[in-house]
């Protein structure tokens, strides 16, 4: 019987709570791209570097207060930075609007357009970033790293695994349990989020009834700007803070955009967690795993890992091919690109 | 002063030229003075001609003959330019003997097709790729830097000796790297233990939990991490400690460095590894001389440079003559014990030995010992992560 838990405990400590936690991080993104889809009809190439702008407005408001010597006890400062670094953003987000998007928008081009705009904000907001914090790695985290160390786990059960929880990773997982609520919410229940629902369906038809469009699309920045900087700085936090790395977000969160099916908020998150499992799940050796729990006879030589975790990035990219190929609407779903 | 000066090098040129060609032996320099690494190659060339100079001066060498450097451009890169450059050496200017090339895959391609085919020995300063130890030499090729396969059969060593048989192995994804992964692995499979998984690792990732959740399933206690100590090298360690995957480690070069434990902490205690270097006592005694002469004393391959030009002279003195078959014979006797230990700046005592039928063994700036195939195995640390710095346990 310890075998099993010790085959459970393993596979968690290695899958599931890292799983758990890239997949919010996916989540929180793709659902601020999938939000820009379903109201403004593009695919927003400069989310993954409006994250790394949000991000490294909170490490440098985090560094601020940690001269400063504010600490926020066992959790990251940057959480007290979160709030202000989300104004920054949105005001950015809301800025690139009115110099860009709003040109398109009056010009009603077509969404191919807007998309290579976007790839032109991206490449300005990747230059911004690199030039205000440079191109190298940011460490921002303090307080408390674990919530739970792999050898405390050990000592405290008796298994021969352990299980680590870093405070990151806990913190991610909650507040994204407690913040993807909200979308649906608003969306369903409120008088603004009727009305984005309308102007997402039939913009013409919003028009008609009354509803100011370009107060549709500043709400729609704001919510996608405070999600992206969240995403962003939990990611920052969990991992590192890196400009190249949150350019290279940009295909899971697509991803996962794509395969929960676009413009839906729901298969936004449904679709960041299967690319998350999929890409820790994949590529994980279950050789250890399997020789707790088959007879000593039968456990296996190889590694059983189906692919190397070099091919990270393509397994993203083969669930991307593959839905577009059999499902193009996504798993709920959503819009054909 | 000036007018003295004057005189004297205009006698000194005089005597040069009344000298008979007879009493001169050309000898190579076969260096990259263009092409990537021009800017170390000038130093380099300099101190392999202190060392003809300091012959020369003594008087001594073959019963007062003097060398001749002869530079030429090996470019570092080009193998053609490098191949042509040294049939010239040989067969115009008429060279006894070459000290270079510098990178190795020029100093491969001028072994093999010209140096080797000529029976001209070749001392290289500088090329230390893996492949060059098993090039068909008949004894004509040296080095006086040690190949980078060596720290894998070091490190190997340094395994065994503490008791561990079993480690996973991850290295970045370069030729350094996947270099080191080769020899460590055959060296370390040859002394008996077992290499569980070998994984590369790519540098700059935000994540590293997923390599060291593979290699943790392969079931060793230790990890040797082959990569750079502020890239992914840090990351694999950082990622296995927070997930308890390893708690030790083996560290190759590019770990060992302060900022290592800064970033990690005292959960790096125990960690070992080695790193070349160990400076020999006649390092000291070069630097001084080479910054007498005006070279910068701690470029890279300054001393191993000096070391190649001194081992042909030596040699040529041992073999009585400067013909190349003679000075090759030689070099074997005058680099390595037993006989009188020849510190830098002692060429002239070593040529007084060897005319009177002594033996020397030629120490240099580098240590510099020869084994069978003719390449120095250089020395390196072993050192452990104590008390928050790494302490150096023994010198390999």
């Amino acid at each position: 019987m310890t075998d099993v838990f010790n085959a459970i405990i393993l596979l968690s400590n290695f899958v599931i709570v890292p799983g758990l936690t890239y997949g919010s991080q996916l989540a929180l993104g793709a659902l601020g791209i999938t939000l820009v889809y379903g109201i403004l009809r593009f695919a927003n190439f400069a989310h993954g570097d409006l994250m790394a702008f949000g991000t490294m407005v909170a490490v440098l408001i985090t560094w601020w207060l940690q001269s400063m010597g504010v600490s926020f006890g066992p959790l990251p400062t940057a959480l007290l930075a979160l709030p202000v670094a989300i104004a920054v953003t949105i005001a950015m987000a809301l800025f690139t609007d009115k110099a860009v998007y709003k040109f398109y928008r009056k010009k009603r081009s077509a969404p191919a357009v807007f998309v290579i705009a976007s790839i032109g904000v991206m490449f300005v907001l990747n230059g911004i970033v690199r030039f205000i914090i440079g191109p190298n790695d940011q460490r921002f985290s303090d307080g408390e790293r674990f919530i739970i160390k792999a050898r405390a786990f050990k000592q405290i059960t008796g298994l021969n695994e352990g299980l680590a929880i870093k405070v990151s990773q806990g913190l991610t997982i909650g507040i994204t349990f407690l913040l993807v609520g909200a979308p649906f919410w608003f969306l369903q229940r409120t008088r603004t989020g009727k009305a984005m629902r309308a102007y997402s369906d039939n913009e013409d038809l919003a028009l008609l009834s009354g509803i100011d469009p370009e107060r549709v699309v500043m709400v729609t920045w704001i919510i996608a700007a405070a999600l992206a900087t969240i995403a962003g700085t939990l990611y920052g936090l969990d991992k590192s803070f890196k400009p190249f790395t949150y350019f290279q977000l940009l295909l899971p969160l697509f991803a996962a955009a794509i395969v929960g099916g676009i413009g839906n908020p729901l298969g936004a998150i449904l679709g960041g967690f299967v690319v998350a499992f999929s890409e820790v799940g994949i590529t994980y050796a279950y050789k250890k795993f399997l020789g707790y729990l088959v007879p000593e006879s039968w456990e296996p030589d190889g590694l059983l890992q189906f692919l190397s975790t070099d091919y990270k990035f393509a397994v993203s990219f083969i669930i991307l091919v593959l839905v577009l190929l059999i499902r193009p609407t996504g798993i709920l779903k959503g819009r054909v690109i | 002063m000036k007018k003295l000066l004057l005189a004297s090098t205009l006698l000194a040129a005089m005597t040069g030229s009344a000298m008979a060609a007879g009493d001169e032996v050309k000898i190579g320099v076969l260096l990259g003075y263009t092409g990537p690494i021009e800017s170390l190659t000038p130093d380099m060339a300099a101190s392999a001609e202190l060392a003809f100079k300091e012959a020369s001066d003594s008087g001594l060498l073959l019963g007062g003959k003097r060398i001749v450097p002869v530079r030429a451009d090996s470019t570092c890169v080009d193998s053609a330019a490098a191949t042509a450059a040294a049939e010239r050496l040989i067969s115009s200017e008429g060279i006894a003997a070459i000290m270079g090339a510098d990178c190795s895959g020029v100093t491969g391609a001028v072994a093999n097709n010209v140096a080797v085919p000529n029976g001209v020995i070749m001392i290289s300063p500088s090329a230390t790729s893996p492949g060059l130890s098993s090039i068909k030499d008949n004894g004509f090729f040296f080095r006086t830097s040690p190949s980078d396969a060596r720290q894998g059969q070091v490190l190997a060593d340094v395994l065994k000796s503490r008791g561990i048989r079993e480690v996973a192995v991850t290295y970045t994804n370069n030729d350094y790297g996947k270099g080191l992964a080769d020899s460590f692995g055959s060296a370390f499979k040859v002394g008996g233990g077992k290499i569980s998984i070998t994984a590369a690792h790519e540098d700059g990732k935000a994540d590293y939990s997923a390599e060291v959740g593979a290699l943790s399933a392969a079931g060793s206690k230790y990890l040797a991490v082959f990569g750079y100590l502020d890239q992914g090298g840090k990351g694999i360690i950082q990622a296995s400690l927070d997930s308890g995957a390893f708690e030790n480690f083996v560290l190759a070069d590019g770990m060992i460095g302060d900022s290592l434990i800064q970033a990690i902490g005292k959960d790096l205690t125990g960690a070992v590894g080695t790193i070349a270097g160990a400076r020999s006592k006649g390092a000291s005694t070069y630097e001084a001389m080479a910054a007498k002469a005006g070279i910068k004393k701690d470029g890279p391959y300054v001393g191993e440079s000096y070391d190649a030009g001194a081992l042909i002279a030596l040699a040529m003195q041992a073999a009585g003559s400067a013909n190349r078959a003679a000075i090759q014979s030689k070099i074997m006797m005058v680099a390595n014990a037993p006989g009188e230990k020849i510190m830098p700046g002692e060429i002239a005592k070593g040529l007084k030995i060897l005319s009177s039928g002594g033996d020397i063994d030629y120490v240099g700036a580098t240590n510099v010992e020869f084994n069978e195939i003719g390449e120095v195995l250089g020395t390196f640390k072993e050192v452990e992560v104590k008390g928050g710095k790494f302490e150096t346990i023994k010198i390999h």
